[in-house]
């Protein structure tokens, strides 16, 4: 079976430049890709009892768009690279949920913009990319 | 807690003094044409119970309660002491499976169900527990909580078991249902009675939710403003009305306008103001600190009677109880209603969840409010003084600014409880009239309507007639609760052996 890179992907620009790079690295490796987005979530929020009640059914709203309208497109840009590719999305906290689908999928890499969606959230929360070279399981390409 | 007692004079008074300000000749007029009704109906449904040998009563709803629990703790063998460190660990998130993300989870359940508990009770119950039954009611009430866990356990247990998930994907749950689904299992006769205690508790958790989680929770606030804005002198004296629809329209942004940003943030200012809270009386707790031995011993041997206020250990007992009794709304049935949205495929582990909310709402919040109470000696030296004013007094004679920040939380306190009634009160409203829009509608209207009244009138007999309907909820529910007994104790077992076994998926270690 061949290897599996990991891409985090958030619709920046910086984001679909690090789906090229792994789509170039990939063709030579003959490798999997698998696009994931992680739909930022906590377990521990506080929530009212009326939001908990229509939970569920967000949660498939949230996985519906993040899917149709955010890796779908992407998806179907990366298909003139006649690799084999796969999405998913996921709820919760960026950089550990990447790092748990690298296990579950036995990834041989992650890859990841450097920038986030914008700036000052990258400046708050330091970064997904900084965050993903400390605790990853396998090598990450952090892509400019 | 939402609730003061209703009309047991020698028991209760009512949480903040209730000044003489808008007593206009209306508001007379139509509590002298209710009260005798409603009198009737409260001493039907509170029915004082005289305790042999001493002359103190005990509301039979409250002895409804506690037996309850008792029982509740006795066949589930302790549950309350032996689930804590499994609960927790729920609590933390070790079983909950990532990729489930996204879906309500154990620690979110008990956010929002101790949001609508934590309230005026921990703040104003412990001191009326403690001026009117003395220190020693503080160890009954603690008892009481702690027995209430067992209560909770069960209830939340079968939210999750019987809640209904509609095609939608949203979830309703809550006694109505698991009155109605669990007994309708348990063959034709008691399929009616589960019926009859489902459409039971619904008009009666309907009739709280307009009045002790709505009326008095609006009348409390107004008050608290007023005593902070200068009492009779206040601009607001004459203007319940007008605080009363700034209340309204601020509940209506929630509950019409589905401004979800302003529930959000309260959903979050209540933790932090509860956080404040408990801050504070543990930093009032440090300064006295080397009174704490002795503060502990008075709870103890006052609990037994001696130097007791109030009718000997069995009077002292009888209002620590029933403090508790309102303050974790334990066998109420309120709770399950905002547990059972949980992700779960275990009933059981939410009821171990729900545990934390007794835990937390009536024995770590209460004893730090009763020791701050006990070890300034507040209590003794206000003669009048009840409910939140001692409580603020207590606390300013160690940290001066308190009482200002304490009428906010009061506020906010009681905002969030009404929010949390307007819920469960609307899902029961649903459950008799059906899920439309213009049903919704129609409760949300009525509902504004009380919180207006609330803060503008000054009907006691309405306010305690409605305190009686919120207890009045544990008549259907622990009745149907004992016929399902069976199913949780055989959910609990099989839950149980499955953690022995560790075979429960632990996702911690990844």
């Amino acid at each position: 079976m061949s290897e599996l890179y990991l891409v985090g992907f958030d619709a920046s620009d910086c984001a679909r430049r690090a789906v090229d790079e792994a789509a170039r690295l990939g063709a030579r490796a003959s490798a999997r890709i698998l696009l994931c987005y992680v739909i930022p979530w906590s377990p521990f929020t506080f929530s009212t009892a009326e939001e908990n009640a229509q939970r569920h059914r967000r949660r498939e709203e949230e996985l519906d768009r993040a899917t149709s309208r955010i890796l779908a497109p992407e998806l179907q840009r990366l298909e003139s690279s006649r690799l084999e590719c796969g999405i998913t999305a996921r709820h919760g906290h960026p950089a550990r949920t990447l790092v748990q689908l690298a296990r579950e999928h036995e990834a041989a890499m992650i890859v990841i913009g450097a920038n986030g969606d914008t700036p000052l959230m990258t400046r708050i929360l330091g970064g997904t990319a900084s965050a993903l070279t400390q605790i990853s399981p396998c090598p990450v390409l952090v892509v400019p | 807690m939402r609730t003061r007692l209703g009309d047991f004079s020698s028991l209760s008074e009512p949480l903040l003094p209730v000044p003489l300000l808008s007593q206009s000749s209306v508001d007379e007029r139509i509590d002298a044409i209710i009260a005798p009704l409603t009198r009737v109906v409260e001493n039907l449904i509170l029915f004082p119970m005289p305790i042999p040998g001493s002359d103190a009563q005990v509301p039979f709803v409250v002895l409804w309660l506690v037996v309850a629990a008792l029982i509740f703790t006795v066949y589930f063998r302790l549950i309350n002491l032996r689930g804590l460190a499994h609960g927790f660990r729920l609590v933390r998130g070790d079983h909950d499976d990532p990729r489930a993300a996204g879906e309500v989870t154990h620690f979110q359940a008990l956010a929002t169900a101790l949001s609508g508990t934590v309230g005026l009770g921990n703040i104003a119950g412990v001191a009326i527990a403690v001026s009117v039954g003395g220190p020693g009611a503080v160890v009954w009430m603690i008892l009481a909580g702690f027995l209430g866990m067992s209560s909770k356990f069960v209830e939340c247990t079968l939210g999750v078991k019987y809640r209904l998930v509609h095609a939608d994907g949203s979830v309703s749950g809550g006694p109505m249902w698991y009155l109605q689904r669990g007994l309708a299992d348990r063959g034709p006769v008691l399929a009616g009675l589960g019926k009859v205690c489902a459409v039971v508790f619904a008009v009666f958790c309907i009739g709280g939710s307009f009045g002790g989680a709505n009326m008095f929770q609006s009348n409390q606030s107004y008050q608290q403003v007023l005593a902070v804005t200068g009492g009779a002198d206040s601009w607001f004296a004459d203007k319940g009305w007008l605080f009363g629809l700034i209340l309204a329209f601020f509940v209506a942004l929630v509950i019409i306008g589905g401004i979800r940003s302003i529930a959000r943030v309260t959903s979050k200012i209540v933790p932090v103001m509860a956080a404040v809270y408990v801050s504070a009386g543990l930093v009032v707790i440090g300064v006295h600190i080397d009174q704490v031995p002795a503060a502990f011993s008075l709870m103890f041997s006052s609990a037994l009677g001696v130097n007791s206020v109030a009718g000997g250990a069995l009077g002292v007992l009888a209002i620590g109880f029933q403090r508790a009794a309102f303050s974790s709304e334990a066998g109420i049935g309120s709770a399950a209603i905002a547990h059972s949205a949980v992700q779960t495929d275990e009933p059981v582990s939410e009821g171990l969840v729900a545990l934390y909310e007794p835990f937390i709402d009536t024995i770590v919040v209460c004893t730090i409010t009763a020791l701050v109470i006990i070890m300034s000696g507040a209590y003794t030296a206000g003669g009048e003084m009840g409910g939140v004013e001692l409580t603020s007094q207590a606390f300013s004679s160690v940290i001066s600014w308190f009482p200002y920040l304490l009428a906010v939380a009061v506020i906010l306190f009681a905002y969030s409880t009404m929010l949390a009634w307007a819920y469960y009160g609307q899902k029961c409203f649903a459950f008799l009239f059906g899920d439309s829009r213009a049903v919704a509608n129609l409760y949300k209207a009525l509902f504004l309507m009380f919180v207006v009244l609330g803060a503008s009138l000054q009907l006691g007999a309405v306010i305690g007639f409605s305190d009686a309907m919120i207890l009045a909820m544990a008549f259907p529910n622990l009745l149907g609760i004992y016929f399902l007994l069976p199913t949780v104790r055989r959910e609990l077992d099989r839950y149980w052996a499955k953690v022995k076994a560790g075979t429960l998926p632990n996702f911690r270690d990844r």
